[in-house]
């Protein structure tokens, strides 16, 4: 039960009701993880519900390149439930954008810069978003965790030398 | 007043990890922290693509030294939660000796070192020779003192023998006295107290706003620990206590690592002597497509990675999270206020594991450098040695 | 060997550097220092400034952002100096050889005199390493 006293089939039953419009697919997987798949422009408004109204924590969003689109998924814990809730948002792959998180609360701040750095997506709204992982002499515009990234360093060894 | 830049790092010779930490100081006073992070990046993300899923818990130990079990144990059980499935009660049993294991030796690590930003030598060289101990009984289970190399998905590796319990029960007890005398000495010293209560205070609301974990934000009054929310292994057969405390300073922070290693000292010899019988290893032949997500209670707060498969034999994009990345961002709340003379104490409080975060650095913005790191220390071993003399001690 | 060099191993002042590790041979050099193994008897201790050391013991696999100031400390070390490279991770990177963000082994960076091989190399084996290097420059092997 969480503190204003819902049960799990609440919690969702209420997430379905109120994003009635935002939500794309629910994927309930177990009793611990629902992946719910959420259009991008009411992002920031559900995080934000999940956040401080319902008291869940942020944990972590994580971006994959699949090749026909970029996914984000943001991780949210209800402990009191032992619930893991996941937003899924798909992104173009030519232009990602999404409003930022980061504003809303803190713990969203550095992952948002991370996942600029090696995925190349955008976020609208972010108050810094420097370099955060890699060098300073990185080049612009190759982004490390895309599956078409290729080896841009001429000086690098890959071998053994044996 | 004239504002000037501090910057500490990157080798700062007792921090092992390089880091660049910048503290722009008005007098005395910090008024702003810049962090970089960077100089550990070694792209294990996309190393793991490129690895089969029992290959790639090789890499997974070393992220991180210190915590070498906690992300092994946090991908297994992520690649297990895609299929989903449970492993054998032997192997919950055998992870969560290794877990507890770690715990202890991670946070006498810390006490070592915030033994030495304060000044207290002699405690630090004390109980890195305890933590030795610990070591021990890890290489007499395992085979060697870090990395253990025991888990893999459906499982652990290797077993424990029967043979091996007595005397890895015999060192764990051994560290018992010193270790109440170590409890004894840190919750009476008045100087302690006079040095770390009151210093770097965080709030229960920044807690929950920055999302902080494990210790940081036990010390501030929020109760969570993944091994309670949300049990695996065998932390919901056990009895024992989660430590939390309310003034969230460094001297709660203190309090809670060393209360703490009671608790896993508990754990362990309980798991130890009630070893079931049975298998170790669920033999997992695929893995189907799918999304798993696992997360585990690391000595310094949640470590969360999320594995997505599409039914080949190597994952299609790892992500891993070590609990300093959400620690980290939080000095931004603790330091700016504090003195240059108690800087070192509350960053060292967070217990930042720069390798998992794979970065911690404090970017410097243009000034002239008063301190290095070296200094800095020596100003906190300083300020201690002052109250000794002005309390009489 | 050179006399200064030989001078210098009565008592070297080791400096320690880390090149994006895990930390592990970190702990374990660091662990050389309390009392179980002690290398303070014969003479080593660490350095807090590179300016004052004479032996740099180098970990971790060489990540781009690293270099940078790897090159610049071991042109600040007065020479003559040994490195000594400890852990897989700084003889050939070990499994990050296909890291994007490590592009080259430390001995392509800079000389190494000796290497210490473990992941991570137990104290033992670091504290025998460091004598076979004292013995190789006083030329007693």
């Amino acid at each position: 039960m969480t503190s204003q006293g819902l049960t799990r089939e609440g919690v969702l039953k209420d997430l379905e009701e109120r994003f009635r419009d935002c939500i794309v697919e629910v994927f309930d997987k177990s009793p611990k993880r629902v992946f719910i798949e959420v259009k991008p422009e009411p992002l920031v408004r559900m995080a934000n519900y999940l956040f401080k109204d319902l008291g869940a924590r942020f944990n972590i969003a994580s971006g994959l390149d699949t090749r026909s689109h970029i996914e984000i998924l943001y991780h949210f814990t209800i402990e009191d439930l032992n619930l893991l809730i996941s937003l899924r948002v798909k992104l173009d792959r030519e232009h990602p954008a999404i409003d930022s998180l980061a504003p809303s609360f803190e713990a969203a701040n550095w992952i948002e810069r991370e996942m600029h750095e090696l995925l190349g997506i955008d976020f609208n709204g972010h108050p810094d978003l420097r370099r955060l992982l890699l060098p300073d002499q990185w080049p612009e515009g190759v982004f490390p965790l895309r599956q078409d990234y290729e080896e841009w360093d001429p000086e690098a060894i890959r071998d053994r030398g044996v | 007043m004239a504002r000037t830049v501090v910057p500490i790092g990157p080798y700062h010779p007792l921090q092992e990890e390089p880091e660049f930490f910048t503290l722009t100081v008005e007098g005395e006073t910090v008024v702003d922290i810049d962090v970089r992070v960077g100089y550990n990046h070694r792209g294990i993300e996309k190393l793991s693509e490129r690895k089969t899923f029992d290959q790639s818990t090789f890499v997974i130990e070393r992220i991180c030294g210190i915590c070498s079990t906690s992300h092994p144990f946090a991908y297994t059980r992520a690649v297990e939660d895609v299929i989903p499935m449970e492993v054998p009660e032997r192997a919950k049993y055998i992870r969560t000796i290794i877990a507890e294991g770690e715990r202890i030796h991670s946070h006498l690590l810390w006490a070592g070192l915030a033994g030495h930003f304060l000044g207290y030598n002699t405690v630090y060289m004390w109980v890195w020779k305890l933590r030795e101990e610990i070591l021990d009984a890890m290489e007499i289970l395992s085979g060697n003192r870090n990395n253990y190399a025991m888990f893999k998905p459906g499982g652990v590796r290797r077993d424990i023998k029967a043979e091996d319990i007595p005397p890895v029960l015999k060192k764990i007890d051994s560290i018992v006295p010193t270790l109440e005398m170590l409890k004894k000495a840190i919750l009476d010293d008045p100087v302690l107290h006079a040095r770390t209560k009151g210093i770097g205070i965080f709030s229960k609301e920044d807690a929950i706003n920055f999302s902080a974990l494990g210790p940081t934000s036990r010390a501030s009054g929020v109760a969570r620990d993944v091994r309670k929310d949300s049990p695996y292994g065998v932390y919901d057969q056990v009895e024992w206590d989660m430590i939390v405390t309310e003034n969230g300073d460094v001297f709660d922070k203190v309090v809670l690592r060393v209360l703490e290693v009671f608790e896993s000292i508990k754990i362990m010899k309980h798991c130890l002597t009630n070893l079931p019988a049975g298998e170790i290893d669920a033999k997992i032949t695929s893995i189907p497509p799918g999304e798993g997500i696992g997360h585990i209670e690391a000595p310094r707060g949640e470590t969360f990675h999320y594995v997505r498969s599409d039914g080949t034999n190597r994952p299609v994009r790892h992500k891993v999270r070590a609990p300093t990345f959400m620690n980290l961002p939080t000095y931004k709340a603790t330091v700016v206020g504090e003195t240059i003379s108690d800087a070192t104490i509350i960053l060292a409080a967070i217990d930042p594991c720069y390798c998992c975060t794979e970065r911690v650095a404090v970017r410097t913005t243009k000034g002239r450098k008063l301190f290095s790191g070296q200094d800095l220390i020596r100003l906190s071993q300083e300020k201690t040695e002052r109250l000794r003399k002005d309390m009489g001690v | 060997m050179d006399f200064k060099l030989r001078a210098l191993l009565k008592s070297p002042w080791v400096f320690h550097l880390s090149t994006g590790s895990c930390n592990n041979c970190d702990i374990e050099i660091l662990d050389c220092l309390t009392p179980r193994f002690d290398i303070e008897r014969f003479g080593m201790v660490l350095a807090g400034s590179i300016k004052h050391a004479d032996v740099l013991l180098v970990t971790g696999s060489c990540n781009r952002q690293s270099v940078e100031r790897l090159k610049r400390l071991y042109e600040q070390m007065p020479k003559p100096c040994l490195v000594v490279a400890i852990g897989e991770c700084s003889l050939s990177r070990g499994m990050f050889i296909h890291s994007y963000n490590c592009p080259k082994p430390l001995d392509k960076i800079i000389p190494v005199d000796v290497y210490i091989p473990g992941c991570p190399p137990k104290p033992e084996a670091i504290i025998a390493g460091v004598v076979k290097l004292i013995e190789k420059v006083g030329g007693t092997t």
